[in-house]
């Protein structure tokens, strides 16, 4: 396993501040000038152009295009720089977002009332124990990105702990959201079942269907966005993040070294599952409604394809990834279902198979000029003696 | 009684179905390491097979006896397609593998709705699949009855198991393929031809998912997506069997059906999925290898 994924993402090496000679220039690529100047190009972007430009239909898509890049950032910390490929993002998403709009659902119902769908079907004349809490809108918000934490904790520490990784632990997450997703569908009477929750009208005392209020509810989501970089990326420049990248690429060494791998991975993935939790929870607003069809294994796969395009190791490759996935997706997939599928099957068979570090390595081989396999072959040994005896398999 | 009994048997009949999905994937998987996502889509493959022969062969017995070859020969070869074009540079590589695959399952799903369309479609069992047999009368009208189908699939994921375990201990190919697992390195040097060791593996493991498509026709629809539904209950089955280990994949396929019917029975089925789950990493926690292992001496 971590010879594989040293081979497959290793653009870790590049960023490193400070490490090589030519690169100590004040504005040179991962220095801190050069990252300030990039916040302020993407917050002027987001603040200022997009509304510009942007009309309020297309102003709401590009929010939801948000919260999945949102997730995407997760994703990237979690697999790009710790190697663990979480195919059950979902899960945390829904979490988040199920939460989010429990809550919603008990404000607009009003106090004391059921939400409208629990009527609807029946059977159920009181609220549910563990709906309870979420009428409590501070627990509710705590609990959009905690809950995400305390599961990733759980499955995390269980699963690390005894070294279960690689592909067994991304069958596991995947595994995670299958059941969950299953789970939801099953109890309708107090989820709502293959619907989800949906028609929610209000947030925290505003109306949804203000334009106006959209609007703002763009702004709060792509400010979470930027914050969410931020501190991602003083993760990656830390010596956490350094950390990180070594227990990708030869985990046993840093065992050796005197670290607990467990605890590193641990911190990454609920990192990423704090942020797919906050994702969730901001998806339900923009959009209005959450459903186990946004939570099951599809989606979950399909968070990580944008990663994947954008360039799993980068900070702002998933970013624009999810982006542009998501948009591709909105746009083929109305007229030409199809074509959208193929495209889809088609970009994961690219850029898994084909150029694993996906767009962001086709920048940089244009910006630095030289060959960057040849780079990356000389910044990472081939393999650890140890764990090549398992060929790199994931056990 | 009988209720124990009919769950048990119920339980039994989904392990078989588990089995027979399994048992390519302990080959690809747990021989090879290749997390093949769509070895659903050469299930769904080999249903369809039954499909396109019945439209040749309108007996329905006849088409299913003529179509478990096929469907064995039609996933293989789209299995060694895979292998030849895209798996063989990702052998390095497992989480890719993962994603790659599945995004040729994609491919291969909108393919199989863009040549027989969304809807699922319908194929006849023989007459005397259809049936069921009575085990035991206990006089009340209670009594304890099989379905014929079930037993058909319960044998044939048998015989699959001993096809394969004689195939990998008596014949020269299965030995190939037990040398290339244990030591790829060792194997080249002593003349094997490692690659075409892989392909072999791969076909034979594929083409095995042709026939749990076959099967599985007999229990349910045949869809463009039938494959993706149950694929993730077949890795899981490998993961906690052991790598690598074909009575692993046995034993726990058999158990996890045998729970998920009895869990199924006293809750719902959306319970007995989390509480499957829950079982599972619990038992990876006491045997984070699987229920089976080879002993290696690596740290990994």
């Amino acid at each position: 396993m971590t010879t594989a994924t040293g081979r497959s993402a290793g653009t870790g090496a590049d960023e490193k501040p400070e490490h090589s000679a030519d690169r100590t220039r004040r504005f040179g690529p991962g220095t801190p000038l050069r990252a300030a100047a990039g916040f302020a190009l993407a917050a002027i972007v987001l603040f200022a152009v997009a509304p510009l430009v942007l009309g309020d239909f297309r102003l709401n898509l590009l929010a939801k295009y948000l919260c999945l890049a949102i997730v995407a950032v997760g994703i990237g910390l979690a697999w790009g720089r710790g190697g663990m490929l979480a195919l059950g993002q979902g899960v945390f998403f829904g979490l988040g977002g199920y939460a989010m709009a429990m809550h919603l659902k008990l404000a607009d119902a009003g106090p004391g009332n059921l939400p409208d769908f629990m009527q609807l079907y029946g059977q159920i004349d009181k609220l549910p124990w563990w709906w309870e809490p979420f009428a409590n809108p501070v627990f509710a918000l705590a609990a959009t990105v905690l809950l995400p934490v305390f599961v990733a904790f759980l499955l995390g520490s269980l699963v690390f702990r005894r070294r279960v990784r690689g592909a067994y632990f991304a069958i596991l997450s995947q595994a995670l959201a299958a059941a969950l997703a299953i789970y939801l569908i099953g109890e309708q009477g107090t989820t709502g079942g293959t619907n989800g929750l949906t028609d929610i009208q209000g947030f925290f005392g505003f109306r949804l269907d203000d334009p106006l209020n959209q609007r703002a509810v763009y702004f709060i989501i792509a400010a979470c966005l930027l914050l969410m970089l931020a501190l991602v990326r003083q993760l990656m420049h830390s010596r956490y993040g350094e950390l990180l990248v070594a227990v990708r690429d030869a985990e046993e060494r840093v065992r050796f070294l005197g670290y607990d791998p467990a605890n590193v991975k641990l911190v990454a993935y609920m990192v990423a599952a704090g942020m797919a939790g906050l994702a969730g929870a901001l998806f339900v607003p923009a959009v209005g409604i959450i459903s186990p069809a946004l939570i099951g294994v599809v989606p979950s796969i399909e968070f990580v394809i944008g990663v994947a395009l954008g360039g799993r190791a980068t900070l702002i490759g998933p970013v624009l990834g999810a982006i542009a996935v998501a948009w591709a997706k909105t746009t083929l997939s109305e007229q030409f279902p199809a074509a959208w599928t193929y495209l889809q099957g088609l970009l994961f068979v690219i850029f898994l198979a084909f150029l694993p570090n996906g767009l962001a390595s086709v920048a940089g081989l244009v910006r630095r000029r030289r060959p960057a396999p040849a780079d990356r072959k000389a910044a990472q040994p081939k393999s650890v003696p140890l764990t090549a005896e398992t060929g790199g398999a994931g056990q | 009684m009988t209720l124990v009994f009919s769950q048990l048997f119920t339980g039994i009949s989904i392990g078989a179905v588990l089995l027979l999905i399994a048992l390519g994937l302990s080959l690809t998987f747990g021989q090879m390491n290749v997390i093949n996502m769509a070895h659903g889509e050469f299930i769904m493959a080999g249903a369809y097979t039954v499909y396109v022969v019945q439209q040749i062969i309108t007996n329905a017995g006849v088409s299913l006896l003529v179509a478990l070859p096929v469907a064995f020969l039609v996933a293989g070869a789209m299995g060694v397609v895979l292998e030849f074009l895209l798996i063989r540079r990702l052998y390095t590589r497992p989480l890719d593998t993962l994603l790659v695959t599945w995004g040729v399952a994609l491919i291969l799903q909108q393919l199989a709705r863009d040549i027989f369309g969304a809807p699922n479609v319908q194929t006849r069992a023989p007459d005397l699949l259809t049936g069921s047999i009575t085990i035991f009368s206990s006089g009340d009208g209670n009594d304890l009855m099989v379905a014929n189908s079930r037993l058909f699939i319960l044998t044939l994921a048998l015989l699959a198991v001993a096809a394969l375990t004689l195939g990998l201990r008596m014949t020269p190919l299965g030995r190939r393929i037990r040398a290339v697992v244990q030591n790829r390195d060792l194997a080249a040097a002593s003349g094997i031809a490692t690659g075409r060791v892989d392909r072999m593996t791969f076909f034979i493991g594929s083409g095995l998912a042709g026939i749990a498509g076959v099967a599985l026709t007999l229990v349910g629809p045949i869809g463009p997506t039938m494959g993706t539904n149950i694929i993730i209950d077949a890795f899981l089955v490998v993961v906690v069997g052991g790598i690598g280990q074909l009575k692993g994949t046995v034993i726990v396929a058999f158990a996890l059906g045998m729970m998920q019917s009895l869990v199924e029975y006293s809750t719902t089925i959306s319970v007995a999925k989390v509480l499957v789950f829950l079982t599972i990493v619990a038992f990876l926690q006491w045997r984070p290898q699987g229920l089976f292992t080879l002993r290696t001496r690596s740290l990994a």
